[in-house]
């Protein structure tokens, strides 16, 4: 199946390797993944901080970029949530391809739940709101993770409960940002796990932050590169 | 505390805390990002929010998890509200008929001022010094205690966590648990410091024990029912095929005021419509649920006008707008009209768990007020302007609101407005700037590639980085910066894959 990966903004420019890890995971599942290098973004942080009309833009932008596509697949769950949810809103009547967000594609269209990963590491996930409540992507992410090779899964205390990053909110209301990732981060080291695992780099870089500038001891990875991880 | 708003607090107001005084709105409080900043400051009001909100939250989820229907429920809530918002003006007179038939004085106030002038006229006219209250957002709303101390007259709240709030000097910060930023031996102390000064007194040896607590109220409360002529109270829905107004309570003092005086005067948000009594089936099941987490609340009072013999034998009905039809013309915000203030979106938000319900300045605070405020008043006030932005859009107001209101949604859209009004007023700032420049540099890829290649180039530097000026010092006073990587994704693929299209 030929597949367009949307890498997302944030993740293209910070954290390259959760695009590489996704073309790995496609890829060995038989996947033939194209980039189109016209992607730039979704829209979601001008839309959230209130200037739908540059996010309409954008989110045009993207619909002519991927025109045709048999699957745009990201892995973001809440850039997936914003042109699937949200799109219209601010692009009335714009033709969007069918987008999805990686747990969704591999389950769901791939039907897969298996993808052949070791990772001999105790892991905790954070359910991020937007994959959560806005695309529903429900247990998918554990079903993956479960399938891992060696992964030891930590429960989560108050795992649905929002991380404190939401975009300009990080900034615009940075004390209150910065208090619900700290509890969340404290919830994350009670599970004694290693790894913090999700499946939004922007959550993740918010909680990392936090981690590194406490001197928390745990490390963040993207779902797609534990799924990408071999023995 | 008087902090102007946009100006950063000082340590000093830091120090103290918030401590907003009562009124309709709170006067002289920060906008939101600074108030919240001095709440979480506050060790003791974290713990007591923390502890509050995630028991109201557990309890909540078990007794709708009960309802197999509660997803069709919270529908058809949502539903029987729109169809009475979309034709409010010939229900409103439905009910005013049948209230007027029964007996009932209807009254209609513009805003807050006419609200207050109304009820000072009626109190006046039966020369009554003290009043007695139900626990009502709607009074709240307006200011109706402090009016009528400024005309001569006390007011007395008569629900258990609106007179701890009321003896302390206070302002509710919850809609439901009013002083749930309070603990048992806060209350306790405020009992002991207070009580005497506006009747009786609380009996010495009063323990932090809910029970002792409760019968101190009790007792102090009984004497105020038994010698004032006049009481005031909201309305939790109208009907207007009858003209009924409905009150749901935990209490009783809440049917003490309702059956005792002689004069009851109810201030009711037009929104609180029903069209039929047959549409409370839905409303009696959602309302308990989500608020307090019961199968069904203790009081619930009904009345229609006056019975001859029973009960007061004045009535009064005050339909307020105060900004009601400026929401209900606002075609994604109307929604919040749908509010039934039960406050399970206060209990579920993250946000409202960490800085409590005083750091919003409004009495509607939490995720309804984020949107309440804004679309009762507009954007031009400063505060109301930064509501929107109070929350992260996790959405977890949305999935247990009992009436369906996307909060998330109309957030958005006020942030919108907020943003509007700003360029309406050609006021430049920093954000519309970074939010052009970030828009122009994604409008083509050859740019973010650009972009990318010059932070890449700056790498070195900024790896360190823990501090930065501007608006990202608000990232970096506790989070580190991530690290710029070698290159980006686009750069690797091209690199070793070469593009595809």
């Amino acid at each position: 199946m030929r597949v367009s990966l949307f890498l997302t903004c944030l993740a293209d420019t910070l954290y390259p390797s959760v695009g590489q890890a996704t073309v790995t995971v496609l890829e060995r599942l038989g996947c033939e993944v194209e980039f189109r290098s016209q992607q730039t973004c979704c829209g979601q942080m001008h839309m959230n901080t209130g200037y739908p009309e540059l996010a309409g833009d954008l989110v045009r932008g993207f619909a002519d970029t991927f025109a045709g596509a048999e699957a745009v697949v990201l892995p973001s769950g809440s850039c997936a949530a914003m042109l699937r949810r949200h799109a219209e809103h601010v692009a009335a009547g714009v033709t969007m391809p069918p987008v999805y967000e990686l747990s969704e594609f591999l389950i769901d269209v791939l039907g897969v739940t298996d993808v052949g990963a070791t990772f001999e590491h105790s892991v905790t996930y954070h359910p991020t709101c937007h994959s959560l409540r806005l695309l529903g992507v429900g247990d998918r992410p554990y079903q993956l993770l479960r399938a891992v090779r060696g992964l030891r899964l930590q429960e989560l205390s108050d795992a649905q409960q929002c991380c404190g990053f939401g975009g300009t909110f990080a900034l615009k209301n940075a004390e209150t940002s910065s208090a619900m990732g700290h509890d969340k981060i404290e919830f994350v080291l009670d599970t004694g796990a290693e790894f913090l695992c999700a499946s939004d780099a922007s959550c993740l870089m918010h909680l990392s932050g936090i981690a590194a500038k406490e001197g928390a001891p745990v490390q963040t990875l993207h779902l797609a590169e534990i799924l990408a991880s071999t023995a | 505390m008087t902090v102007t708003a946009g100006r950063p607090a000082t340590p000093a107001e830091h120090q103290a805390g918030l401590h907003p005084r009562p009124g309709a709105a709170f006067l002289g409080m920060p906008v939101f990002p600074d108030a919240a900043k001095i709440a979480l400051g506050d060790v003791q009001l974290r713990s007591n929010l923390g502890r509050a909100t995630h028991t109201i939250r557990a309890k909540r989820q078990r007794i709708v998890d009960e309802l197999p229907d509660w997803q069709d429920l919270r529908l058809a809530a949502a539903a029987i509200k729109d169809r009475t918002l979309a034709r409010l003006d010939s229900y409103l007179e439905e009910f005013e008929e049948g209230a007027t038939r029964a007996g009932a004085v209807v009254h209609w106030a513009k805003d807050a001022d006419e609200a207050c002038r109304i009820s000072i006229d009626i109190a006046g006219r039966h020369q009554a010094s003290d009043v007695v209250k139900v626990k009502s957002m709607a009074t709240q709303e307006v200011g109706l205690n402090e009016a009528l101390e400024r005309a001569g007259i006390r007011s007395w709240e008569t629900d258990l966590a609106e007179l701890i709030v009321q003896l302390g000097g206070d302002t509710p910060s919850h809609f439901l648990v009013p002083a749930i930023h309070r603990n048992r031996d806060e209350i306790r102390q405020i009992f002991l410091d207070h009580m005497g000064d506006v009747g009786l007194a609380a009996p010495t040896d009063l323990t932090n024990e809910p029970r002792r607590l409760a019968e101190a109220a009790r007792l102090h409360l009984r004497e105020k029912f038994l010698s004032t002529k006049v009481a005031f109270s909201g309305a939790n829905f109208a009907i207007a095929e009858t003209g009924t107004l409905v009150v749901v309570e935990s209490e009783g003092n809440g049917r003490m005021c309702l059956t005792l005086p002689d004069v009851l005067v109810s201030v009711v948000g037009i929104e609180k419509i029903l069209p039929t009594f047959a549409d409370l089936e839905v409303f009696l099941q959602v309302l308990p649920r989500s608020s307090t987490a019961e199968r069904m609340n203790p009081y619930t009072t009904m009345w229609t006008g006056v019975t001859p013999g029973d009960g007061p034998q004045e009535v009064h009905i005050i339909l307020l707008d105060n900004g009601r039809t400026r929401a209900l013309a606002n075609e994604v915000g109307r929604q919040a009209l749908r509010c039934i203030r039960c406050s399970a979106c206060l209990n579920v938000c993250p946000v409202y768990e960490r800085v409590g319900g005083h750091a919003y300045g409004s009495v509607y605070p939490g995720p309804i007020g984020a949107i309440l405020n804004p679309l009762l008043h507009g954007v031009t006030d400063p505060h109301d302007a930064a509501l929107p932005f109070a929350s992260s859009l996790c959405g977890a107001c949305y999935e247990v609101c009992p009436v369906a209101i996307d909060i998330p949604t109309v957030l958005i859209d006020q942030r919108a407005a907020a943003v509007r009004e700003k360029a309406h007023h050609k006021i430049p700032t920093a954000e519309s700037v970074a939010m052009s420049a970030a828009a122009w540099t994604f409008s083509d890829a050859r740019r973010l590639a650009a972009a990318q290649r010059v932070a890449s180039l700056g790498r070195g530097a900024a790896k360190h980085v823990r501090w930065l000026p501007g608006m990202l010092g608000g990232w970096t006073d506790s989070r580190a910066l991530p690290a710029v990587p070698k290159e980006s994704f686009r750069a690797w693929w091209s690199r070793t894959r070469g593009s595809s299209r």
